[in-house]
């Protein structure tokens, strides 16, 4: 329905804007008086961290890349040149390196928050399902990312991970030569790495949007995932979540600047200050942490195409989670046997790391075997079965009330008496 | 309790990956006692003075320093006429006024001067050994400073159940202990003005000093940033959480 937006807004000038775009308004309703639950603990500042991350990234990106060539040639040297001769560029170049590992640490522990919380089920799977589209975004830049500074690893990461679009049938082999852009990983693939690399982020942006769009249609789950029954159970976003965040994105920040500022190369592979060299295999090709329970995946299957398939299906599966979980009561509070199992996917998704890190030898193999089994049975047999076993505890009849109702738990659908008419 | 746990799982984890990067090598890593290392660490001015001459009379005979310029001798103590003189003793190529190559005394701005024009020539002087350039080499190497200090001081002789390749020479730290480097540091090889008495062990120390600055030119001012930036974020922190406190004081 066309016609003008009728504005709150005092100041004039606003005023008119938000007549003709009620930007204000929006961003008053969704970001300021948007109802959110009472109860959040600290791990629902991950969210806001993410986000943080992400523009923190694409600004040091931004100055990275008015300096940076990238060309096979020069590529090592530019970055050097950053580091070198550019004003403040090693502070950019570190942030920019360390703040991928920050980056995915915060989403790994935002994801396992909406795991133990029940935070993909109904309403919110696709919400959910928009959640692993960035962080499948999030791999592929950091992956391409990793290769621009044309080191050892960037050279020989690429060539191994390009490598295993060749495990597919017939078109294996095509594909991998469209990626490269040739024969071998080389000068095309770096340029048009270095593309994607800078227009990914905007897409991750742009998903983040919809993520965040999504959540303001279903509202943010919470630590005893109920649903919001009352205005009691919420509080303004401004100021009560607003400086909440604040506090832990100063805890995040103190973290990365300590790792950019006294071990700015620790999580760095000490290959990757050897230029790339064609001829020149490394004894030992890794992936940067993040990537390590997938690489361990891949190398825990005996059979190439097999290990590509499980290491995309990892994912993959979480794309259906919401419809693997038959249980209806979403947060591990209340499922006494979920939450065991729940850290057992902990320790197998540590194991899987750990496993990824080692030469495929001895010990790690099985450990490596049993970590992945353990993955896809716990979303592809436990969680379809647990629904239908688990006596979950009494639910609380509302977040304000955290109380039980005597006599045993009724269903988060069935809690309807008001909190109002409690003494 | 849960973000305790959480926090034990994060520490095993790194912990569980960490081995993965460790040399696999049975020689044992030296743990020298660095001026650089910690976060108040900064370079000791002499040894690294003591270092470049190191370099300059030994190392660079063989391996370049590429990305590294004259200038950076600043960060070690150097004032600027000897940066100058020093810059200037060196002539590196160019082209003159008639198109023609030529040699010119080198500029503070300038690159340190490679001893070999390109890769081929390197390798035909050394055995077909290739040195590697050296800006960088601390960085490029599991344990840094450590390891590089390891090679330096880890000549022997090979013992007698090995083969040595022609050309190779037995090294404690170098990973298959066959390195195509010559033993590089003799006790007396240099001669110190400031009277430290030159044992292998004190050029290295010294050499590897000198090494770390040219990798990590930044270091001082980043650390000096560092407790600059994490003691305001602190207080911001402590700021943040008491009005935190406030604001949510009339939540129940
Ligand atoms: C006679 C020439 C020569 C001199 C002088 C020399 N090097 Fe080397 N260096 C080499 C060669 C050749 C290699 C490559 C060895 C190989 O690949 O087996 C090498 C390798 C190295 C390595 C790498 C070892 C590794 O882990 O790959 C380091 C570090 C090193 N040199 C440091 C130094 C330092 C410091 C000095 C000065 C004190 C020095 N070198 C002097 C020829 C030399
Ligand atoms: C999702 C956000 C991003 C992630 C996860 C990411 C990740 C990475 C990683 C892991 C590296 C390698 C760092 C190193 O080891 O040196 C890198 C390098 C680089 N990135 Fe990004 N990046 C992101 C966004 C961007 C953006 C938006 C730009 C440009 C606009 C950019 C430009 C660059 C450049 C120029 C380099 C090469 C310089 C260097 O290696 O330090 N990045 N990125």
């Amino acid at each position: 329905m066309a016609g003008l937006h009728k504005s709150d807004v005092k100041n004039p000038v606003l005023n008119w804007i938000d007549t003709r775009l009620p930007i204000i308004t929006m961003m008053n309703k969704e970001y300021a008086v948007f109802p959110t639950p009472k109860n959040f603990n600290y791990f629902w500042n991950f969210g806001a961290l993410a986000t943080v991350a992400l523009m923190l990234m694409i600004v040091t990106g931004v100055f990275l890349a008015m300096n940076y060539t990238p060309d096979g040639g020069m590529a090592f040297d530019s970055v050097e040149r950053i580091m070198r001769d550019v004003n403040y560029g090693w502070l950019l170049r570190y942030a920019h390196a360390n703040g991928a590992s920050m980056f995915f640490m915060v989403v790994y522990i935002h994801i396992f928050r909406g795991l133990y919380y029940g935070s993909y089920k109904t309403p919110r799977e696709l919400l959910w399902m928009l959640g692993v589209v960035i962080l499948l975004l999030m791999m592929a830049t950091a992956f391409m990312g990793y290769v621009l500074p044309w080191g050892q690893m960037s050279f020989w990461g690429a060539t191994v991970i390009t490598n295993l679009f060749s495990a597919f049938p017939i078109v294996g082999g095509p594909i991998v030569t469209w990626l490269w852009g040739g024969f071998a990983v080389g000068d095309p693939t770096l340029h048009r790495f270095f593309s994607l690399h800078y227009l990914l982020p905007f897409v991750i942006l742009a998903v983040v949007f919809l993520h965040v769009a999504a959540l303001h249609i279903t509202g943010s789950n919470n630590p005893l995932g109920i649903d919001v029954k009352s205005p009691q159970d919420t509080l303004p976003f401004h100021p009560y979540y607003t400086v909440k965040d604040s506090v832990g994105l100063c805890v995040f920040l103190m973290v990365w600047a300590g790792f950019v500022f006294f071990a700015p190369n620790f999580f760095g592979d000490p290959d990757n200050y050897i230029q790339a060299n064609p001829l020149q295999t490394p004894s030992e090709i890794v992936p940067e942490w993040y990537l390590l329970p997938f690489y361990a995946i891949l190398r825990s299957v005996p059979n190439k195409l097999g290990g590509v398939c499980m290491m995309f299906g990892a994912i993959l599966v979480l794309f259906v989670l919401p419809w693997l979980d038959t249980s209806p009561v979403r947060s591990a509070k209340f499922r006494p046997l979920y939450r065991i199992f729940f850290w057992v996917l902990a320790v197998a998704c540590v194991a899987l790391a750990a496993v990824g890190a080692h030469r495929p030898e001895g010990l790690w193999v099985v450990l490596g075997r049993v970590a992945t089994t353990y993955y896809f049975l716990h979303f592809l047999v436990i969680l379809p079965l647990l629904g239908k076993i688990e006596r979950p505890l009494p639910l609380p009849e509302s977040i304000s009330q955290p109380v039980v109702p005597r006599g045993g738990g009724p269903l988060p659908t069935a809690a309807t008496a008001k909190p109002m008419e409690k003494p | 309790m849960r973000a305790a746990l959480l926090a034990a799982a994060l520490l095993l984890g790194s912990i569980a990956v960490a081995p993965a990067y460790a040399a696999d090598d049975e020689a044992e890593m030296p743990h020298e006692t660095w001026s650089f290392s910690g976060p108040f660490g900064t370079f000791d001015r002499a040894a690294a003075q003591r270092g470049f001459q190191v370099y300059k009379e030994v190392c660079s005979n063989c391996h370049s320093m590429k990305e590294a310029y004259y200038r950076n001798l600043d960060g070690i103590g150097l004032s600027e006429e000897q940066v100058k003189a020093i810059a200037a003793s060196v002539s590196v190529p160019t082209i003159n006024d008639d198109g023609e190559p030529a040699e010119r005394p080198a500029l503070p701005s300038d690159h340190f001067r490679s001893p070999y024009p390109n890769e081929k020539a390197a390798r035909a002087a050394l055995n077909g050994a290739l040195p590697p350039d050296l800006s960088v080499i601390v960085k490029a190497r599991q344990g840094g400073p450590d390891y590089v200090y390891g090679i330096l001081t880890g000549y022997a002789d090979a013992p007698a159940t090995m083969k040595m390749g022609s050309g190779m020479y037995y090294n404690k730290m170098y990973p298959g202990h066959q390195i195509g480097m010559p033993q590089p540091l003799q006790a007396d090889q240099v001669e110190y003005s400031d009277g430290t008495k030159a044992t292998v062990e004190q050029e290295a120390h010294d050499v590897v000093t000198f090494l770390t600055y040219i990798a990590n030119p930044e270091m001082e001012q980043r650390k000096r940033a560092g407790v600059k930036i994490i003691l305001f974020l602190a207080m911001l922190t402590g700021v943040t959480y008491a009005v935190k406190r406030r604001v949510w004081s009339d939540v129940h």
